[in-house]
């Protein structure tokens, strides 16, 4: 299909040293979206730079009192760590919604960040979990948040030579609790009309002290949209705080006309599928108090 | 641009052969180690007719560069049978008349098998959901799944009868 050489690097220093010498290479995760794009005649590497064979990169491990997810870890990975799906089960499923198991045995968590799809299912819910990724470059490592890193359909902001190591989740505050939902017109192998991640926390008097929701597929890149999290904050999640959190969604939104939705139709499902998180969020809040 | 070699272990059994860095594992499989059991549909991770199973887990073969397999275990559908006997699971899709054309039918068998393998008593459910990834224009999945969650029962059967 090319003349791309492959590289296994055995450690990130052997990467970042692979990919200073061969400008035009790319980062290989999964593959799911990097070789479909080759075969597309949409990307032309001049070498793959396979991550998964580095050591590190792939798999879930504790980090201080949050977790560290290895850039390369296929997104079936994650639903192997009882203590990530207990902490944070919105994200484990957001990467589950991806494809089919086929796909999501290979797709990873990095790379669904760094192809910078505005549907990325995992992102809004990575977004609303207050995750930053730790980037590796030529200049050493800088950790940045997610809600950062897109910058468009298909960019991230990545400088040449530079790759996501790991996305870093917080633990799960006493209290917290997070949901992402999206709308798709069947219930298996699509891409994202709308979606929704809400991560919030509920104080002992059940009032909430914290929230953050971010939409995915309504905008050029996934949107934290404070207003909406501010919407609920002080409430108990009842009615009229959904209310004024779906309407400050909506308002945030700035989607296109497409064959999977019209702009309309993404506005509106927004709202619904943030109330619909928000509401899941609140559940699992409630059973974390 | 020079082949690369690569060994690996397939159905079990060491094989080695040399590729293009580029080139799939789909590709290999069918152009250099004539095992053409394994499917092109899509070419894009959408079919599921070159599933095949990598260190057990299962992948499309479109989708995975040929030199990420060096060191690794690939199955794939030539590897069901056993003794030239066929699995209950492909059994079971003649019985049902689980395929019509039958280019699906390979990346049905490997996933199937790979759901049985972890799960010997699926619900409806889960096996719609397991098999979302693999299309079949001609049967309308009804008469897959209902081959699949029979052989699960036939399969469950021969386990306590052992």
């Amino acid at each position: 299909m090319t003349t791309a050489t492959y590289h296994a690097p055995a450690s990130l220093s052997e990467a970042l040293g692979l990919l200073a010498a061969h400008p035009g290479a790319q980062v290989l995760a999964g593959g799911t979206d990097l070789i479909v794009q080759v075969r597309a005649g949409r990307a032309a590497p001049s070498a793959f730079i396979d991550i998964k064979t580095i050591a590190g990169l792939t798999g879930v491990r504790r980090s201080g009192e949050g977790f560290a997810i290895g850039a390369a870890t296929p997104c079936t990975a994650l639903l192997k760590d009882a203590a990530l799906c207990a902490a944070w089960p919105g994200v484990v499923e957001a990467a589950n919604l991806i494809g089919s198991v086929q796909v999501r045995n290979r797709a990873t968590m990095g790379g669904n960040l760094c192809n910078a799809s505005p549907a990325a299912d995992s992102v809004p819910a990575l977004i609303a979990a207050g995750a930053t990724c730790l980037i590796a470059g030529p200049q050493g490592e800088r950790e940045v948040a997610v809600t950062d890193l897109p910058q468009g359909p298909g960019r991230v902001a990545l400088q040449p030579g530079e790759l996501i190591v790991e996305l870093r989740l917080p633990a799960r505050p006493m209290g917290g609790g997070d949901a992402y939902l999206r709308g798709i017109p069947r219930s298996e192998m699509d891409i994202a009309v709308a979606g929704a991640g809400v991560a919030l926390v509920l104080g002992a008097d059940g009032l909430c002290t914290a929230a953050r929701v971010a939409l995915g597929a309504v905008a050029p890149t996934a949107l934290l949209v404070p207003e909406a999290g501010a919407a609920l904050v002080g409430t108990r999640i009842d009615d009229a705080a959904l209310t004024r959190m779906a309407a400050a969604a909506q308002a945030a939104c700035k989607p296109i006309d497409d064959k999977r939705g019209t702009a309309v139709y993404r506005i509106h499902m927004a709202g619904v599928l943030a109330r619909r998180a928000a509401l899941i969020a609140r559940d699992r809040a409630e059973n974390n108090a | 641009m020079s082949k690369v070699l690569i060994a690996t272990k397939i159905n079990g059994e060491a094989h080695e052969f040399a590729c293009e860095p580029s080139a799939s594992l789909l590709d290999a499989l069918r152009d250099d180690l004539r095992l053409t059991g394994t499917k092109e549909g899509c070419g894009s991770g959408d079919c599921g007719a070159c599933t095949v199973t990598l260190d057990g887990e299962m992948v499309c073969a479109c989708l995975v560069l040929a030199p990420e397999v060096a060191g690794r275990q690939v199955g794939t559908v030539e590897g069901i049978a056993e003794d030239g006997a066929l699995h209950p699971l492909q059994a079971k899709f003649l019985e049902h008349a689980a395929l019509q054309c039958g280019f699906c039918t390979p990346g049905f068998l490997v996933a199937a098998k790979n759901l049985l393998d972890r799960n010997p008593d699926p619900s409806e459910h889960e096996v719609r959901f397991w098999l979302a990834g693999n299309l079949c224009r001609c049967t309308g999945y009804d008469k897959i799944v209902r081959a699949v969650l029979d052989a699960a029962a036939e399969l469950r059967q021969e386990r306590a009868g052992a």
